[in-house]
C-alpha cells in the first residue's frame, strides 16, 4: 500500500441482518457507517432527514425496538438482530390529525416529528408523568412554533379529525 | 372597518403536500436519486483578512482522485451577482472573512472528501481585520469605500432639532440586537449536472431567477444553456434568498471541471458557520415627548453590521429605517442609517429583513418614555398609534381603513392586560423566586419590496390552460413551508370555480415558467397571488368565455385544444402598482410599501431570580394582514413567527471570533424546543386590501417584529431593571439587574 492511498481509510465491508419496517434485511456497511446513512443513501429510505448530525434536532428520529433514537447517533452496527422502524412504516390515515392541525410546514422535521408525535399518541401512560410538550422537546421545529403540532397529537389522542 | 377574521378557505383545502412531507415521501435535494456523481466541498479562509501567501495540498493524499477547482476555473468575472458585484465566487489571493470560500474539492466518497478538506491548507499573511461595527475603524482598517461604510441612508420629516430644542421632555436611548442564525432545517444544498449542454442546477433555493443570474454572470453563460430548478425547500427563512446563488456556482464550476453531476450539501456546522445571519444592530434614540405623552420629535441613528461583503445590507437597512419610527404619528422625523463593513461572515437577508432591529429598539424605547411620564405603556401607545389621514416618517398617508386602536385593545382584552398587571404586582411582593411582568408592543410591517421595488421586479405570470381540461400555474415563486402552493392553488380555483384537483403548480423551473419575482418580503401571497388571479382572467378572456367556470370553462378548455392541436393556451399577467403610489428613492420620501400589515402583540413572563431565566407563560399575538386567505396556514405563520422571535429575544446567542461564529452547532446555539414555549395565541382583524390576492396584505414577516420587545418589555415589568439588549440570556440578565453593566452594552467578546 502506497504512503497516499493509505490516506483514503478503506475499512472492511461486512453485512449486518436487521428487521426494517417488518422484513428482514442484510446490507453491507462500514463500521463507521451511520443508520442514518445506511437508511438514507444505502437502502434508499430518504424520509429519514440529517438536520443536525449530533443528536440535537430529532429530523432523524426512527424506532429501535420500539423507542425513537436519533438515527444520527446510532452506528448500523449495533442495529444487528433488533428491530427499526422508520416514518415509511407510517400509515399516512394516522397523520390525518397532524395535516389537520397545520402540524407540517417546510417539512423538513417533520419526519421526525411524526415518528415521536405517533410514539407519544401510541403510549398515552406517558402523560401521567410527562407533559407533550416535555416528550415533544427533543424534535426541533423552526416553521410552526409547535402549537400545530400539539394540537395534531391531542386530536389523535381524543379520535377527533 | 376591520372585521374578526372569516377565511375563505380553511378548512377544506388542507396543505397540498402535507402528506407528502408527513410521511416522509417529499424528495429534498439530499433525497434526489442520482448516479456517478461527485460530492463536493469547500475549503475555506481560516483568517478575518489577507493576502493568501499559499495554498498547500498535503502530499499524503493522491490528488488526482479529486477534482479541484478554484477561482481561475470560472469562465465568467469572479463576482456572484447581486446589488453590487463585489463578492468573489472564491477567493482569488486575497480574504475578506473567516470560511470565506477558497478552493472547491470533488470525490465521490464523502468520507474521503471530508478529510481532503482538512488536509487543505490555506496560508493567510494577516492583515488588521474590523470586527466591531460600532466602533470607528482605524486608518489601516479601512476596506470599503473612505470610511468602511456600506450604504448610508437619510430619511427627514419636519425639522427635528428645533422640535427637539422646545420638547419639554426628551428621552434618550441605546438598544443592541445580536446575529440570528435562520436554522431552517434542511442545510444548504444544491445539485449541478450536464444534460447535453445545458447546464441544470437543482437545489433548495427561494429564489430560482437570482441564480439563473449569478450562474449566467459568473459562467459567462448564456441563458439557453442555464437551468435552475427549486426543490422542495425545507425552510428559507430568509437564509435561501441569497446565498444559494454560492453553492449553485460551487457546484456549477465542479460539475464543468469534472464534466459530472455535483452534489453539496452542506453539514450544520458548516451551514450555521459559512452562511448569513441577521444583521446584528445598534440603534440610538432621542425622542421629545409632551407631559401627557404626545410624540414630538424622533430622532434615530440606526447602525448595522453588513459583514464582509456588500450582499443585501442596502436594502436590509433600507426596511430597518423605513420602519424605526414604529407606527406612530409625529410631525418631526429624523433616521440616519448606516451599514457597516466588517470583516464578518456578510450577513443577509433574514425574516423582517431589518425592520425587527427596529422595532426592537423603538418598541422598548416606548416603555422607557412611558416609564418616565408615568404613564401605563398602552396609553401611551394609544395616544400615538397612526390615525388614517396621517402620515409615517416618509410622509407616506394611511388611509387604508385600518383602526390600529382597535388592533390594540383587541390583544389587551384577550390578554386580559389590567388585571394580570395588577396580579404580577400581587405576585411580585409575595414571591421570593420569581417576578412577572406583561410587555406589549405595537408595530408594522411594509408588504412587498421597499419602494419602486416590485415596479422593478415587473414581475410575470402564466396560467396555462390544459388539454386534459385542467390549469396550471406557473410562477417562480416556491413552497418553503409558507403554503405558496395551497394558496395559489386555492385562488385559482376560486377564481375559476374550478375543483382544487384541476389545479396544477408547475416547478419553479426557469426553463418552464416565467420570472414572478423572489419569494421573500411578504409578497407572494398578495403580489403574486394577485398574479395568479390576473392571469385566470386573461386565460378565460383568451378562450372568449368572460364568465365560464367550473366545467363550462373544463369543456372550454378542451375544446380549444381539439381545435389547435398541439399549441399552448396561456393566460398571463404582469405586475401593475396600484395607483397613487409614489416614491421618492433619492429623498427616500413617499409611499414606501403599497399597503402595511399592523399588529399588537402582548406578552407575559416570569422572571426566575435564582437562574435569571425568563419563561413566556403566555402570548397573544393580533394582527391586521387584510383577508386571510387559509386560517390555518395564517395562524401557522404567525406561530413559527413568533417562536422564531421568542428565540432571538432570550435564547439565540452567536458567539463570535474573528468575525466568525464559533458556537456553529445546535449543541450551544440554542432554538426553542415545544417546551421552552407557551401557547401562541393568534386572532386577526381584518381589512381587506384592495390590491392584494382576495384582499390580502403580507404577513410571514410581520410576526418577526412584535415579540422581542414585547417579551423585553415584560422583563423589565418583571423585575424593574432596565435591558435594552437582546438576545436576554439568563447571563445578560443577571449582568443588568446585578448592575455591573451600565444600560446593556452588549457582552462582545472580541468584535
Amino acid at each position: 500500500m502506497s504512503a497516499k492511498s493509505a490516506f483514503i481509510i478503506h475499512h472492511s465491508a461486512f453485512a449486518v441482518e436487521f428487521t426494517l419496517n417488518g422484513s428482514l434485511i442484510s446490507v453491507e456497511i462500514d463500521p463507521t457507517d451511520r443508520l442514518l446513512d445506511t437508511l438514507r443513501y444505502r437502502l434508499k429510505l430518504t424520509g429519514t432527514k440529517e438536520g443536525c448530525g449530533e443528536g440535537e434536532c430529532g429530523a432523524c428520529t426512527v424506532y429501535l425496538d420500539g423507542l425513537p433514537v436519533d438515527s444520527c447517533l446510532v452506528p448500523t452496527y449495533q442495529v444487528r438482530g433488533r428491530r427499526v422502524e422508520t416514518v415509511e412504516s407510517l400509515p399516512s390515515a394516522r397523520l390525518d390529525p397532524l395535516l389537520t392541525h397545520g402540524a407540517t410546514q417546510c417539512g423538513a422535521c417533520t419526519p421526525g416529528v411524526a415518528m415521536t408525535s405517533c410514539w407519544i399518541i401510541d403510549h398515552p401512560d406517558l402523560l401521567a408523568t410527562h407533559s407533550v410538550r416535555e416528550l415533544l422537546a427533543g424534535n426541533l421545529c423552526r416553521c410552526t412554533g409547535y402549537d400545530g403540532i400539539l394540537d395534531g397529537i391531542s386530536a389523535a389522542m381524543q379520535g377527533r379529525p | 372597518m376591520q372585521r374578526p377574521a372569516s377565511p375563505v378557505y380553511s378548512p377544506t383545502v388542507h396543505r397540498l403536500e402535507g402528506l407528502a412531507k408527513l410521511t416522509g415521501r417529499e424528495r429534498y435535494v439530499d433525497d434526489l436519486p442520482l448516479e456517478g456523481f461527485l460530492w463536493g466541498a469547500t475549503v475555506r479562509s481560516p483568517a478575518p483578512r489577507g493576502r493568501i501567501t499559499a495554498i498547500r495540498f498535503d502530499p499524503a493524499i493522491d490528488w488526482s482522485q479529486f477534482t479541484i477547482a478554484d477561482a481561475r476555473d470560472l469562465p465568467g468575472p469572479n463576482t456572484i451577482a447581486l446589488i453590487e458585484s463585489d463578492q468573489p465566487v472564491l477567493a482569488s489571493g486575497y480574504v475578506r472573512h473567516v470560511h470565506e470560500a477558497v478552493v472547491l474539492l470533488g470525490h465521490p466518497d464523502r468520507a474521503a472528501l471530508r478529510r481532503a478538506v482538512a488536509a487543505v491548507q490555506i496560508d493567510v499573511g494577516p492583515e488588521p481585520a474590523v470586527t466591531d461595527f460600532r466602533v470607528a475603524p482605524r486608518p489601516d482598517q479601512i476596506q470599503y469605500g473612505a470610511d468602511n461604510v456600506l450604504k448610508h441612508l437619510h430619511i427627514s420629516k419636519g425639522d427635528v432639532e428645533r422640535a427637539l430644542a422646545s420638547a419639554p421632555i426628551v428621552v434618550e436611548g441605546v438598544y443592541e440586537s445580536g446575529a440570528q442564525e435562520h436554522v431552517y432545517l434542511e442545510p444548504q444544498g444544491m445539485i449541478a449536472a450536464l444534460e447535453g449542454d445545458v447546464l441544470v442546477v437543482r437545489g433548495s433555493m427561494q429564489c430560482p431567477y437570482y441564480i439563473l443570474k449569478a450562474l449566467r454572470h459568473a459562467l459567462g453563460r448564456d441563458e439557453r444553456r442555464l437551468r435552475v430548478i427549486q426543490t422542495p425547500t425545507g425552510g428559507g427563512f430568509g437564509g435561501k434568498e441569497e446565498y444559494p446563488s454560492t453553492i449553485a456556482l460551487h457546484a456549477a464550476l465542479l460539475t464543468l471541471k469534472s464534466g459530472k453531476p455535483v452534489k453539496i450539501v452542506y453539514d450544520r456546522g458548516e451551514d450555521m458557520a459559512a452562511t448569513t445571519k441577521r444583521h446584528p444592530s445598534l440603534v440610538r434614540h432621542r425622542t421629545g415627548v409632551t407631559p401627557d405623552g404626545r410624540l414630538l420629535a424622533q430622532d434615530i441613528e440606526v447602525v448595522m453590521d453588513g459583514g464582509a461583503y456588500v450582499t443585501l445590507s442596502p436594502v436590509v437597512l433600507s426596511r430597518g429605517i423605513i420602519h424605526a419610527a414604529g407606527p406612530y404619528a409625529c410631525d418631526h422625523v429624523r433616521i440616519d442609517g448606516r451599514a457597516m463593513f466588517t470583516n464578518a461572515v456578510p450577513f443577509g437577508a433574514f425574516r423582517g429583513f431589518g425592520a425587527p432591529q427596529t422595532h426592537f429598539a423603538n418598541e422598548r424605547h416606548m416603555d422607557r418614555v412611558a416609564a418616565r411620564l408615568g404613564l401605563d405603556p398602552a396609553e401611551l401607545r394609544r395616544r400615538n398609534l397612526l390615525r388614517n389621514e396621517e402620515s409615517t416618517a416618509t410622509g407616506q398617508v394611511i388611509r387604508d381603513g385600518t383602526d390600529r386602536r382597535a388592533v390594540l385593545e383587541h390583544a389587551l382584552t384577550l390578554a386580559d392586560y389590567d388585571s394580570k398587571r395588577a396580579a404580577h404586582v400581587r405576585h411580585n411582593v409575595s414571591s421570593t423566586a420569581t417576578r412577572r411582568g406583561i410587555g406589549i408592543a405595537t408595530f408594522h410591517h411594509g408588504a412587498g419590496f421597499t419602494g419602486s421595488g416590485e415596479v422593478m421586479l415587473g414581475s410575470r405570470l402564466d396560467v396555462a390552460g390544459l388539454v386534459d381540461g385542467s390549469i396550471e400555474i406557473r410562477s417562480a415563486n416556491i413552497e418553503m413551508g409558507q403554503g405558496t402552493l395551497t394558496v395559489f392553488t386555492a385562488l385559482a380555483a376560486q377564481r375559476l370555480g374550478l375543483d382544487p384537483a384541476h389545479v396544477r403548480i408547475a416547478e419553479a423551473d426557469t426553463a418552464r415558467v416565467p420570472d414572478s419575482g423572489p419569494t421573500v418580503a411578504s409578497r407572494t401571497a398578495m403580489v403574486v397571488g394577485r398574479l395568479v388571479e390576473r392571469a385566470c382572467d386573461d386565460l378565460r378572456h383568451r378562450l372568449d368565455v368572460d364568465q365560464a367556470t367550473g366545467d363550462a370553462l373544463r369543456r372550454a378548455l378542451r375544446g380549444w385544444h381539439e381545435k389547435h392541436p398541439g399549441a399552448e393556451l396561456v393566460g398571463q399577467a404582469k405586475y401593475e402598482p396600484p395607483p397613487g403610489v409614489v416614491w421618492d428613492d433619492v429623498r427616500y420620501r413617499g409611499d414606501a410599501y403599497g399597503t402595511f400589515g399592523w399588529g399588537a402583540y402582548v406578552a407575559e413572563v416570569e422572571v426566575d431570580l435564582r437562574t435569571y431565566e425568563t419563561r413566556v407563560i403566555d402570548f397573544v399575538a393580533v394582527q391586521e394582514v387584510g383577508k386571510v386567505l387559509h386560517e390555518v396556514l395564517a395562524r401557522g405563520q404567525v406561530q413559527g413567527g413568533v417562536a422564531q422571535a421568542i428565540g432571538w429575544a432570550l435564547l439565540e446567542d452567536c458567539r463570535w471570533k474573528d468575525g466568525a461564529m464559533v458556537n456553529a452547532q445546535l449543541t450551544n446555539y440554542l432554538i426553542p424546543t415545544s417546551d421552552d414555549l407557551p401557547r401562541i395565541r393568534v386572532a386577526f382583524l381584518e381589512t381587506p386590501y384592495a390590491y392584494g390576492a382576495q384582499g390580502a396584505k403580507g404577513l410571514g414577516e410581520l410576526p418577526m417584529d412584535g415579540p422581542a420587545p414585547a417579551i423585553v418589555n415584560a422583563v423589565a415589568a418583571a423585575t424593574g431593571a432596565d435591558p435594552c439588549a437582546i438576545p436576554l440570556t439568563p447571563e445578560r440578565l443577571m449582568e443588568v439587574i446585578e448592575g455591573r453593566m451600565q444600560n446593556a452594552e452588549l457582552d462582545v467578546q472580541d468584535r
